[in-house]
């Protein structure tokens, strides 16, 4: 069963990960919102939402530093507006399973999107030589 | 009776048969006598009871022969050109075993030595998709073969050439008692009939060798699929006997061309290209050869086209201007026609599928887009297992071979073409180099997220061995484990040689011996092979790094070691999400954690160089930098890395 799971995502990741990568890009891309925009975001607990994250899962597909991957999009450090962000993870629209209130409380989202407002932009890809 | 005086196994073995068959007609003529109800064993006394079948003692007659069934066969090998056969060890192959190590002094087919035949296979599977013909694998009858089976499995869906050569003891009254017969099988094909594409089951030595050189012509003719030979132990171990020995021959080998589209189809293929505003290419496993891959640049060069490589086959180059892989499904959006070659799911292509509660799907593509399929999975297809896909509605179809039908695309689009069309052309690829690069740019500033995150994100870590490599000889022989794609989105492929795809039906544990087989393929042409190596994968049969450092075969893996059977882990996830029963649990079954596996001490053990675990990312470099120098030494050598998950 295990090997059939890994098939129809392996499989389908084998065949789709140039569309996937595509569709990261272009959701990282619309993630950028900008910091006026998160004016109306409540504070929220950062160094708590790192914790949530991870707990709740969403490092698996999103990375532990909301870097994204092939599986899920970047989510920092710009993340989408807060009223959206705490929509979308209620009701996905893409492949994201759904966290209902049972499972997320709104206030561990919005220590989530603390957490992600709050990672740093990553370094001037010109300085890295490995990426030149 | 052979001469020197050996015994003729065969020739025994016929006179025992017939003195066998006459001591069944006396005991049957003896048991009409006797009450029908009454066992034999307890006939009357007075009655003329047949003696107990015994073989009849060798002792004092001759024991040996020096030509047995298995050099023949070793012949046979030999004529194919078979450079290696891995196996572990079995004792119903044991006749040609001893035959290739000393008739055939081990070299042509060498033997390998393999821990478990999941990885024979899996090697053979990956070194034929490097060098470009069939390896051979031996698998123990009955339980070897149900060991090989998941990997044959992969082999079939990957469309990859490969000969199973099985023991088994046929003739029950030779069996040795216990064992033996545990392992013989009436049918012994029967249980992987399903996932190859021929078998046989040689009856004479004659025989073998015509069904042999068959098998390898039927495995290399597209669709390319693992084909069967099942040795029987007599076979094998018998003397050849002198009846037989003036019909020894070996036929001769001709591949068969690969089938080529319709002329028709070709041309009407031709004509939609041309006339086309956005058209795209699309190939999995297409290049079978490396005139495969430059046939689709001239294609797409001449159309000035995108292409999308999907990574079944080293197709396209992937810094070529004209490689929109990253951009796949905006490009579908606009796509007037789109051209699949060798696709594997056609319709999973131009169609999304999602996975939630109530599953559903849409087209990617627009209405009137027209789709042309050039494949050889058309020609042959099987009922039972499923890796063909759902059916695509495409409006050309050719059950053909796409790397043998580009040529006559080819000048067919060439026919086609108007000045006009070529301005348009050029045009087009003016954008879609601009494009190309743009994507190229954003996936570097990609990598720069989680740079120096702990643990290790799996963009540094491809960019890391990257450039370690990336002035050698390289062949990226395995990537099993999800790095998101990071080594084909930045490194710079552009020989045919380096990269290999996938394992092809997804049975995991491919990766670590596939890395190693490649490996085997690269060894005499000089070539860094390097692997990106799964962590869940490397513990299926991680025997296959004592058979990389016992045969002295080159390999730099990196382990990708997010610790879990990770896919897993967010198919859990989604079950509990799903359920409304949240995600706290889902590591259960799904993570290799308590204790942490260290895969690095597990190789070290196997007399394999490693380094780590290594968390920090800065650490990384320099230990892949160590381990190169002993790879260029010509041995194994892993470093293990603690990663993101993907």
């Amino acid at each position: 069963m295990k090997n059939q799971f890994l098939f129809t995502f392996a499989f389908g990741w084998a065949l789709a990960v140039v569309f996937a990568w595509g569709i990261a890009v272009a959701s990282a891309a619309q993630q950028q919102t900008a910091p006026a925009q998160q004016q109306n975001a409540p504070a929220g607990n950062a160094a708590n939402g790192r914790k949530l994250f991870v707990s709740f899962g969403c490092y698996q597909c999103h990375g532990y530093e909301a870097q994204g991957g092939s599986a899920g999009p970047r989510l920092a450090p710009r993340p989408i507006a807060y009223a959206q962000f705490m929509k979308y993870v209620r009701h996905p629209t893409n492949e994201m399973p759904p966290f209902t209130e049972k499972i997320v409380k709104d206030s561990e989202l919005t220590d989530i999107h603390a957490f992600l407002r709050a990672q740093p932009v990553p370094p001037d890809v010109d300085k890295i030589p490995l990426l030149k | 009776m052979a001469k020197n005086g050996s015994v003729d196994r065969r020739d025994f073995l016929k006179s025992a048969a017939v003195t066998g068959a006459a001591l069944v007609g006396g005991a049957t003529g003896a048991a009409a006598q006797a009450t029908p109800q009454a066992p034999a064993a307890v006939a009357p006394a007075s009655a003329p009871v047949a003696p107990r079948e015994t073989d009849p003692s060798l002792e004092g007659d001759i024991v040996t022969t020096d030509r047995p069934g298995g050099d023949f066969m070793v012949d046979v090998l030999k004529a194919l050109n078979l450079e290696y056969v891995a196996a572990n060890p079995g004792s119903s192959f044991r006749g040609i075993h001893e035959s290739i190590i000393n008739y055939g002094n081990n070299t042509a087919p060498e033997f390998i030595t393999c821990c478990h035949e999941e990885s024979s296979v899996a090697m053979a599977h990956a070194y034929s998709k490097i060098e470009g013909k069939p390896m051979a694998v031996l698998v123990h009858g009955t339980v070897g073969l149900q060991h090989a089976s998941m990997a044959i499995y992969n082999a079939y869906c990957d469309r990859v050439p490969l000969i199973v050569l099985a023991g088994n003891s046929l003739d029950a009254t030779m069996r040795r008692p216990g064992v033996e017969w545990a392992h013989s099988v009436q049918d012994a094909a029967a249980m992987v009939r399903d996932y190859i594409k021929w078998d046989d089951l040689p009856w004479s030595l004659p025989h073998f060798a015509e069904s042999t050189v068959r098998a390898y012509k039927i495995a290399m003719t597209p669709p390319m699929m693992p084909v069967m030979i099942v040795l029987d132990g007599g076979l094998q171990e018998d003397p050849i006997s002198e009846e037989v020995k003036p019909r020894l021959r070996i036929p001769k080998l001709t591949l068969t061309a690969p089938p080529q589209g319709d002329a028709g189809a070709v041309a009407e293929t031709a004509r939609l290209l041309v006339n086309a505003q956005n058209p795209v290419i699309i190939a999995d496993r297409l290049a079978r050869t490396p005139a495969g891959m430059a046939r689709l640049v001239e294609l797409a060069e001449l159309l000035q086209a995108p292409v999308i490589d999907q990574g079944g086959r080293m197709n396209f180059p992937s810094q070529h201007p004209l490689n929109m892989s990253n951009g796949g499904r905006a490009l579908l959006a606009n796509a007037d026609v789109v051209l699949g070659l060798e696709l594997t799911d056609f319709w999973g292509t131009v169609d999304s599928f999602r996975d939630s509660l109530v599953r559903s799907s849409r087209p990617l593509t627009k209405p009137g887009t027209k789709l042309v399929s050039i494949t050889a999975g058309d020609l042959y297809m099987k009922g039972n297992y499923q890796d063909f896909q759902r059916y695509p509605e495409v409006d050309i179809a050719m059950a053909a071979d796409s790397e043998a039908t580009l040529p006559s695309l080819i000048e067919a689009v060439k026919r086609a073409m108007t000045a006009d069309r070529k301005t348009a052309f050029e045009a087009r690829g003016k954008k879609l180099a601009e494009q190309h690069a743009n994507a190229l740019d954003r996936t570097r500033s990609d990598a720069a997220y989680a740079w120096d995150a702990s643990p290790v994100s799996t963009a540094r870590l491809t960019a890391e061995l990257y450039n370690v490599i990336k002035n050698e000889d390289w062949s990226l022989v395995s990537a099993s484990g999800n790095t998101s794609n990071w080594e084909r989105r930045l490194w710079k492929f552009d020989k045919s040689y380096q990269w290999a795809g996938g394992s092809g039906g997804a049975g995991v544990g491919y990766g670590a011996p596939a890395a190693v087989g490649g490996a085997l393929a690269n060894k005499k042409h000089g070539r860094i092979s390097v692997a990106i190596q799964g962590d869940g994968d490397f513990m299926y049969a991680p025997g296959v790094w004592w058979t990389a450092a016992h045969h002295k075969i080159p390999l730099l893996a990196v382990m990708h070691n997010n610790r879990a059977y990770h896919q897993e882990v967010m198919h859990v996830q989604r079950m509990g999400n799903r359920h409304n029963r949240g995600v706290t649990r889902a590591h259960i079954g799904t993570t290799l954690e308590d204790p942490f596996i260290n895969y690095a001490q597990i190789v070290k053990g196997m007399g394999v160089y490693s380094e780590g675990p290594i968390s920090n990312p800065n650490e990384l470099g320099p230990a892949i930098k160590r381990a190169l120098d002993v790879v260029k030494k010509g041995e194994p050598a892993l470093v293990d890395v603690v990663t993101q998950p993907r």
